[in-house]
Formats: structure tokens, C-alpha cells, sequence
């Protein structure tokens, strides 16, 4: 049974569809590689999923419940967790009180600050800084260890390496590899294919608020993905789906 | 020595200001509301202490113990029916929803309780009016020291309970940002309960600190929620530290001008919270004489048919 499973989606941004029918299912311990061009519905996607978006019409279905008409916070206590585009810290805290925050409101598990301070020793030296203060790669880390910190079952993960430099990126994803190997499924939404291929087990690409291409990692070629990101040849592979 | 009279007399009535502004403070600090009733719930809360020492016979401080629970449950319930609807329709339904609920306890109060102006004065026997003498021209009050005592207490109280417990935190992670508080697991509105909770909840201890030391009638609180105000702007907003040192810099204004000539209290008051006020305008760039300007010509522009 799929740990997620998300059913004839549709959420909108005012008369804007920007999700249109989208049926989605995550397993447990699945990494779902998300991708698309800017503005196909990737991060609409993704907050409706978490709970910081009101679907306009569909069901998500988490662990077999309904938890569609749940607030975010009720989400994070059943273990859905988003690391949200743009990081958004709370910036006048310090780095350890947002991990404490999250780590109070979300699950007990395996992960509390010890154990993130192992994935990314680059914030040890930073806990009493206030995150306004913070370099850009380590807000980014503080933001995705923010969400580790509630132990969610599902992390979506929005566009972690925007805005940071490549070493950065190179850095951020080595420190994940314990994330990658920790069980908990994920979703990834990234513009860097090379990056999101080299990890995920299934591919997703959205077009214009639609699923029009998903396939295992394995059994994808580089060659389709980019067709179905820029939407060449659409109706070939919205049959090719399982 | 009279001057220096004044500063003391001040700083120890910016105590009290600092008291009626801490709710304040909080309230705009967390959920982003100006509760234009804030007064209003001090003078309630007053009525209610008044009411339970009037039936009872028992001491205003043990009264006051006694409402204060209430009070938190009316902010609670008030943040749930009230607030939180308004807030959802935008920042000028909920001050008018503030504004709206002024009116109707000050009318109740006044239903109830009639015109009369009252006071607790008698009922705290000598503490109204016994002082220290620190020299023959200077003389500080026992309860001017105790409501100052009180409000540095909770100020600080406040303070740490932000800056240290898990609540609080997150009390202050929501204030930043709910919607991001929510995904990181916190329900956003049991926080804002909680702080409307704290914040009527204050409002009761300095109403009875200001009938203890002066009267108050059903009409009250839309002056006490001037200095309040007054005291979270000059003070910073949303900073309960600045909160308590905005309450000082008023009540020492108002001394000083009260000294300077007989209508100078409120009036240096006013004018050093409009000093600050511009200040701050000016600092922060905004371009105050083109947001004149333009209020001007709108102003025009409305009128014209």
C-alpha cells in the first residue's frame, strides 16, 4: 500500500489552476524525483500535499486516511513534513531554537539535534546564531534539518539547491546521503537533473499543472525526461504511464 | 530637587504604563492585531475584582488572583469567536472588530454599573498612601513601588518564558511566520489563544493596580489604551523590553510637563510619543512629507465629484 496517495488533485491560486487531476502515489521509503519547468505546479503540488494549501477538489490520502481536510500542523503529527521553497526560517531565533521548535511540535524518532548535528557539522558551530545571520547553504540546512526534526515518515523536499552554489549543493547532498538512507520517503523537486537522477528510485515530470511522465529512475532516459519537461511529444508518453 | 522628584514620580508611574502595555505589546506582537479594546478589558476586569471585594469583603490582591484566570479564558474564548475570524478578513476587519468590541463593554459596564466613579483606594488601607521618605522633599509611594515591582516582574517573567520554554518558542516562531510554524508541526491558532489569553489577562492586573491608585468608571479605558499605545510605539513595537523602557520614557515626559505647567502632563506625553513616532518614520525612510502629499490629494480626490 502507498504511504501517499494523492487523488484527482486539483488546487488553484484564484481562477489560476495550477494543479490539474493529478494522481500521485509515494511508497513507504520511496525517493520521487519531481520535475518540471518553473511554474508547472511543482510547489502548488507540494503545499496542498502538506497541508499549507486548500485543494480546490481531490483527496489526499496518507498511511490509508483521509487527511485532506487536516490542517498542516495535524499532517506534521501523522508525518508529513515540507521543506518549503525559500527556506523560510524564523529569522530572528537562533539556529538550535528553529530545530527545537519543529523537534517540540513534531513526532518522536530518531532524529533530535545530536543527530542532526552528524548530518551537517557545519551548523554545530552555529547553533546560538540567529538565522537572519546565517550563509545561504546553512540556512538551507537548517531549514531541511528543521523539518528532519519533526521525524516526519514523508519529507517533501522544494528546491533545496536553488540560489546556492554548486560546491554548496555538492556539500548539502553529501550530507543528505544519511537522509537518502534513513527509510523516510521523500519527494524532491529539483530544476538539476544530474543531482535528482543520481538519488531518486522514480521519476515524476509535471507540465502545465499535469503528471505527464513518470517512470522508474532506471527505465528513463535522459532523452524523454527532457521531452516531457518541454513538452514535446506529450501524448506519446501520457500513454507510456503505469 | 523637585526636577529630580519628577523623574522618580515618573519612572515609577512608567511602571504602570508598562503594565497596561505589555498585553498590548504581545498581542500586536504575535498575532499582528491593535486591540482597540485593551483599555476596555482592563476596566472589566477591574469591574469584576471590584464586584467580588464588594460581595466578599476580601482583599483586592487575593481578587485579583482570583479573576485573572477568567480573564485569560476571555481572551482565549475571544481569540476563537472573534479575533481569529476578523484577522482571516484582513488587518482593517479586525481593528474594527476591536473598536466594535470597545463600544459594546464600555456600554455593558455601563448598563451594569452605572456612571459612578469608583475606587479601590479604601480597600487596600495604608498601602494607598504610605511612603517612603528618601529625602524631606522626595517621598515614593509603597504601591507606586509595587506596581513598578510588578510590572518589571511580569515583564521579565514574560521574557523568559518567550525566550526559554517550548511554547514560547513557538509563541515566537508563529509571530514570525504562522503559515512556516504550521509545517514544522505547531497549530498556529492554539498559540494565538494562548497569547490573547496572556495578554487579557494583564489587562485585569493593571486595571486593579490603576483603581488602587486612582478611580475608574464604564468610560476608562479608551484613555488607559492611549498610554498603553503610546508606550509600545515609543518603546518599539512587538519588543516587551522596549515596552517597559517606552512606559518610563512616558511617565517621566508626563511628570516633567505636569511640572512645567498644569495642562503640560498629557501634552508632553502626546508630543514626545508624536516625536518618537515621526523619528521613527523618518529612520525607517519612509518619505513622510510625499505620504502627505498624497494623503492630501486623495484626500481631494474623494471630495471631488
Amino acid at each position: 500500500m502507498s504511504l501517499l496517495a494523492v487523488e484527482q488533485l486539483d488546487a488553484r491560486h484564484g481562477l489560476l489552476k495550477a494543479v490539474r487531476n493529478v494522481d500521485l502515489r509515494v511508497a513507504e521509503g520511496e525517493i520521487l524525483a519531481l520535475v518540471g519547468a518553473n511554474g508547472a505546479g511543482k510547489t502548488t503540488l507540494l503545499r496542498t500535499v502538506a497541508g499549507a494549501h486548500r485543494p480546490a477538489s481531490g483527496r489526499i490520502m496518507f498511511d490509508g486516511r483521509d487527511v485532506t481536510a487536516l490542517r498542516a500542523h495535524q499532517r506534521v503529527a501523522r508525518g508529513i513534513a515540507l521543506v518549503p521553497e525559500g527556506r523560510r526560517l524564523f529569522a530572528g531565533l537562533t539556529v538550535e531554537e528553529n530545530l527545537r521548535v519543529a523537534g517540540d511540535a513534531g513526532r518522536a524518532g530518531q532524529w533530535n539535534i545530536e543527530a542532526l548535528l552528524q548530518v551537517f557539522p557545519m551548523l554545530k558551530a552555529r547553533l546560538k546564531t540567529q538565522a537572519s545571520l546565517l550563509s545561504g547553504g546553512e540556512q538551507q540546512a537548517t531549514s531541511i534539518g528543521r523539518a528532519m526534526m519533526t521525524n516526519p515518515r514523508l519529507l517533501l523536499l522544494d528546491e533545496i539547491s536553488l540560489g546556492l552554489a554548486p560546491l554548496v549543493i555538492d556539500n548539502l547532498y553529501r550530507s543528505l546521503t544519511a537522509l537518502f538512507s534513513s527509510g523516510t520517503a521523500l519527494v524532491i523537486v529539483e530544476q538539476n537533473l544530474n543531482r535528482v537522477l543520481g538519488v531518486a528510485t522514480r521519476i515524476c515530470c509535471m507540465l502545465e499543472g499535469r503528471i505527464v511522465f513518470e517512470r522508474e529512475t532506471k527505465l528513463a532516459t535522459r532523452q524523454q525526461i527532457t521531452e516531457a519537461y518541454f513538452g514535446l511529444r506529450q501524448d506519446t508518453f501520457r500513454d507510456a504511464r503505469p | 530637587m523637585i526636577w529630580l522628584n519628577q523623574i522618580i514620580q515618573g519612572t515609577l508611574l512608567g511602571g504602570y504604563y508598562a503594565l497596561i502595555a505589555c498585553g498590548l505589546s504581545l498581542m500586536f506582537g504575535v498575532m499582528r492585531i491593535i486591540n482597540l479594546s485593551h483599555g476596555d478589558f482592563a476596566i472589566l476586569g477591574v469591574f469584576a475584582v471590584w464586584l467580588l471585594v464588594a460581595q466578599t469583603g476580601m482583599s483586592p490582591f487575593l481578587a485579583l488572583a482570583a479573576i485573572i484566570p477568567f480573564m485569560a479564558l476571555l481572551g482565549w474564548a475571544l481569540q476563537h469567536w472573534v479575533f481569529e475570524r476578523s484577522l482571516r478578513a484582513g488587518p482593517l476587519v479586525s481593528l474594527l472588530a476591536t473598536f466594535g468590541l470597545a463600544i459594546v463593554i464600555e456600554n455593558l459596564l455601563f448598563e451594569g454599573f452605572s456612571a459612578d466613579t469608583r475606587s479601590l483606594a479604601p480597600e487596600i488601607g495604608d498601602l494607598a498612601f504610605d511612603s517612603w521618605t528618601l529625602t524631606d522633599q522626595i517621598y515614593v509611594g509603597h504601591l507606586a513601588v509595587l506596581i513598578f515591582a510588578v510590572a518589571v516582574i511580569l515583564l521579565v517573567g514574560l521574557q523568559l518564558f518567550l525566550k526559554w520554554t517550548a511554547l514560547g518558542r513557538a509563541i515566537r516562531a508563529t509571530s514570525e511566520d504562522p503559515d512556516t510554524a504550521e509545517l514544522v508541526g505547531v497549530n498556529s491558532r492554539a498559540v494565538y489563544a494562548v497569547a490573547a489569553a496572556i495578554s487579557v489577562a494583564t489587562t485585569a492586573i493593571a486595571g486593579t493596580f490603576l483603581a488602587m491608585r486612582a478611580t475608574f468608571d464604564p468610560y476608562s479605558g479608551p484613555a488607559q489604551l492611549i498610554f498603553a499605545f503610546e508606550a509600545v510605539v515609543i518603546g518599539g513595537v512587538g519588543s516587551l523590553w522596549g515596552t517597559l523602557v517606552g512606559g518610563i520614557i512616558l511617565g517621566v515626559a508626563q511628570s516633567l510637563g505636569a511640572q512645567i505647567g498644569p495642562r503640560g502632563f498629557l501634552l508632553t506625553g502626546h508630543v514626545v510619543f508624536l516625536v518618537v513616532l515621526a523619528a521613527r518614520l523618518f529612520l525607517s525612510g519612509v518619505d513622510l512629507r510625499g505620504a502627505l502629499r498624497r494623503g492630501l490629494r486623495g484626500f481631494a480626490w474623494s471630495r471631488s465629484p
